[in-house]
């Protein structure tokens, strides 16, 4: 189930219109805010404002996902990091960390190279979609940190990703 | 033989400091005469028969104890009997079942009646304290003949009452197998805990055995793969300390961690060259899409790029006459174990059977390479030569991973997830060579990555 730190109303009404706009599911949306730590700032205010992390996540889509032992973007990807590529250009102060993340059922070394070819292949496509490169920093995690847990093809899908976390630049106000 | 004295330094922790000064007073002395005589003859007993494992009887009267050592007395018979029980080789039999009290350990035992409870090897035994010190002797019989085939007499701190059993136990498991033993030996191995999706992962340390276990304060809540040095009392290993992940060295004795090179790419899996000198390991390519092998001289600083390909090479070992390197890479479409000259050069893919092969490990007599391999959705720990003849597949299951060797290669310790969502996680087990006696190694929390230390001095 869903596990919100703060616990507040308030971060419920950002993540039912995350739900509600459909830009990820409901366990990708769970996951981004654990991992990207919504702050207070923005919890605070059930609307996005424009160019805020919660915009990002609510109404871009903060990730993308892989096929087994592949680093190649899908179609669902490249439409995800289309649309990611734009709202950069559009806030040209925000730079980002590319997540590589790779599945459990893989080892462990392996895992960390692989998810660094899947942060690479996102960075890449957002280089050639016009966004600097000097704004765009990637992180391999492998197998170690997981964003759905149930031991099954449904989890292990959503693990195989990559995500674009907000690292500076961002609009408070 | 004296243990190898390391010189003091101003610094070390208090205890730290108090473990080297009994470890310098840790005196043996040998009974010269029984041994050599015990290492002429054959082992009496063959062990394994056709890859099958016959434990041996063994009766461990307990060991008399001198005023006050009542307690440890105890304690060094019972480590000696879970060390031999352990390994698979030895069936300790039930003290409750002796018919002989051993009251005096100069005098002669009464061997018919040892062989009536089926006991093939006989250990006797006295504790005591001699001043600030312990004392601990042994000797083993072979009951049948009645020959002496081993004895020796010990004298430590009486903190290292466990360390002088398992000295105690390598030479009763030498002496009955023919195989060096194993069990004065330590792990070093990655401490889990937290939530599965927010885990923090610690280096740790402990006895063979699982006793002694203790994190390490390296720094850092992402630590993976750490590796012991075959020369030092150091350990390499990948930790996401200050960002981008990275390889460092980390001395157990001196508390002192550092890079191993500042690349401006991702490095990782790391592992030690046999003489100590170097480390190998991989390092991410510019554009990121690639890893591959480099080796650092520890005392040059030079780096030297070993594999030049486009493709994940990874999780290098080398044989252990330095010769070699086995590895694992994607360059031929799947994770497959590839094995090329030290200086590399042309690399001869050796797995060949259905799935993914990774994490080859060169056994420390140079007789195998133990690996993972993931086929049909299962996870399998195996060995093959190293020209990839003869793969053995020793367990298999959800998920099984990491294998690494005891300094004798005949154990196979490795790490073993079995799912179960948020709260689930790994833990550590051994197995023969043979693929017999599988045994939970125990851990205070969960635990993966262990990596076996050479024999300790």
């Amino acid at each position: 189930m869903m596990k919100l730190h703060s616990g507040t109303f308030k971060i419920v009404a950002v993540l039912s219109l995350a739900l509600a706009l459909g830009a990820c599911s409901k366990k990708n949306s769970t996951a981004g805010l654990n991992s990207n730590g919504l702050n207070g700032d923005l919890a605070g205010s059930a609307a996005q404002v424009p160019g805020s992390e919660a915009d990002f996540q609510a109404n871009i889509g903060d990730r993308v996902f892989f096929n087994e032992d592949q680093s190649s973007l899908t179609a669902e990807g490249k439409q995800t990091l289309m649309k990611q590529a734009s709202w950069l250009a559009q806030y040209p102060n925000i730079v980002v960390q590319i997540e590589g993340h790779a599945d459990e059922r893989g080892t462990r070394e392996y895992n960390i190279s692989l998810s660094a070819r899947r942060a690479t292949a996102v960075r890449t496509f957002l280089i050639q979609q016009g966004i600097s490169a000097a704004r765009i920093a990637t992180i391999a995690y492998g197998k170690e940190r997981p964003a759905s847990l149930c031991d099954a093809e449904e989890c292990w899908s959503q693990n195989r990703r990559a995500v674009t976390v907000i690292t500076g630049g961002v609009k408070t106000s | 033989m004296v243990m190898a004295t390391t010189m003091d330094t101003p610094g070390r922790a208090p205890l730290l400091r108090y473990a080297m000064q009994a470890l310098a007073a840790l005196l043996f002395m040998v009974m010269a005469s029984t041994l050599a005589s015990a290492q002429e003859d054959e082992p009496n007993v063959a062990v394994v028969r056709g890859g099958k494992v016959e434990p041996i009887n063994i009766a461990i009267s307990p060991f008399l104890a001198g005023a006050g050592a009542e307690d440890v007395a105890a304690t060094v018979a019972g480590v000696v009997a879970n060390d031999l029980a352990r390994s698979g080789y030895f069936n300790p039999l039930s003290p409750e079942s002796f018919i002989e009290r051993i009251s005096d350990f100069e005098q002669q035992p009464n061997f018919m009646s040892w062989r009536q409870v089926q006991a093939r090897g006989l250990v006797t035994g006295q504790v005591y304290m001699d001043g600030g010190k312990l004392r601990v002797a042994f000797k083993l019989f072979d009951v049948n003949t009645g020959n002496l085939l081993a004895g020796q007499s010990f004298s430590a701190s009486p903190k290292l009452a466990r360390r002088l059993a398992h000295r105690m136990a390598d030479q009763i498991y030498k002496a009955l197998t023919g195989f060096d033993g194993y069990f004065d030996t330590r792990i070093v191995y990655v401490d889990e805990s937290g939530p599965k999706s927010q885990r923090v992962k610690k280096l740790a340390i402990m006895d063979q055995d699982g006793f002694n276990p203790r994190t390490l304060p390296v720094g850092g809540d992402l630590l993976l793969t750490p590796r012991f040095s075959p020369t030092a009392n150091e350990v390499t290993f990948l930790s996401f300390g200050s960002g981008v992940p990275r390889v460092f060295i980390y001395n157990i004795d001196t508390n002192q961690r550092e890079i191993v090179g500042d690349f401006p790419n991702m490095s990782f899996a790391p592992r030690y060259s046999p003489d100590g000198n170097r480390v190998i390991m991989s390092l991410q390519s510019d554009d990121g899409a690639y890893s591959n092998l480099f080796e650092m001289n520890l005392q040059t600083r030079q780096l030297r790029q070993l594999t030049k390909v486009a493709a994940i090479n990874t999780a290098p070992s080398y044989s252990p006459d330095g010769a070699n390197i086995a590895f694992e890479s994607d360059r031929g479409g799947s994770q497959q174990i590839y094995v090329m000259p030290a200086g590399g050069g042309e690399a001869q893919r050796i797995s060949f059977g259905k799935g993914r092969y990774s994490t080859p490990v060169w056994s420390p007599d140079g007789q195998w390479i133990a690996f993972t391999k993931n086929a049909g959705g299962k996870f399998a720990i195996g060995v093959m030569r190293p020209n990839g003849q003869g793969e053995r597949i020793l367990t298999e299951g959800y998920h099984n991973e990491g294998p690494t060797w005891s300094p004798n290669s005949r154990v196979i310790m490795f790490f073993r997830e079995s799912g179960g969502g948020e709260g689930g996680g790994p833990q550590l087990y051994s197995v023969d060579v043979t693929g017999y006696n599988e045994q939970k190694v125990p851990t205070p929390e969960f635990a993966s990555d262990p990596a076996w230390s050479p024999r300790l001095n």
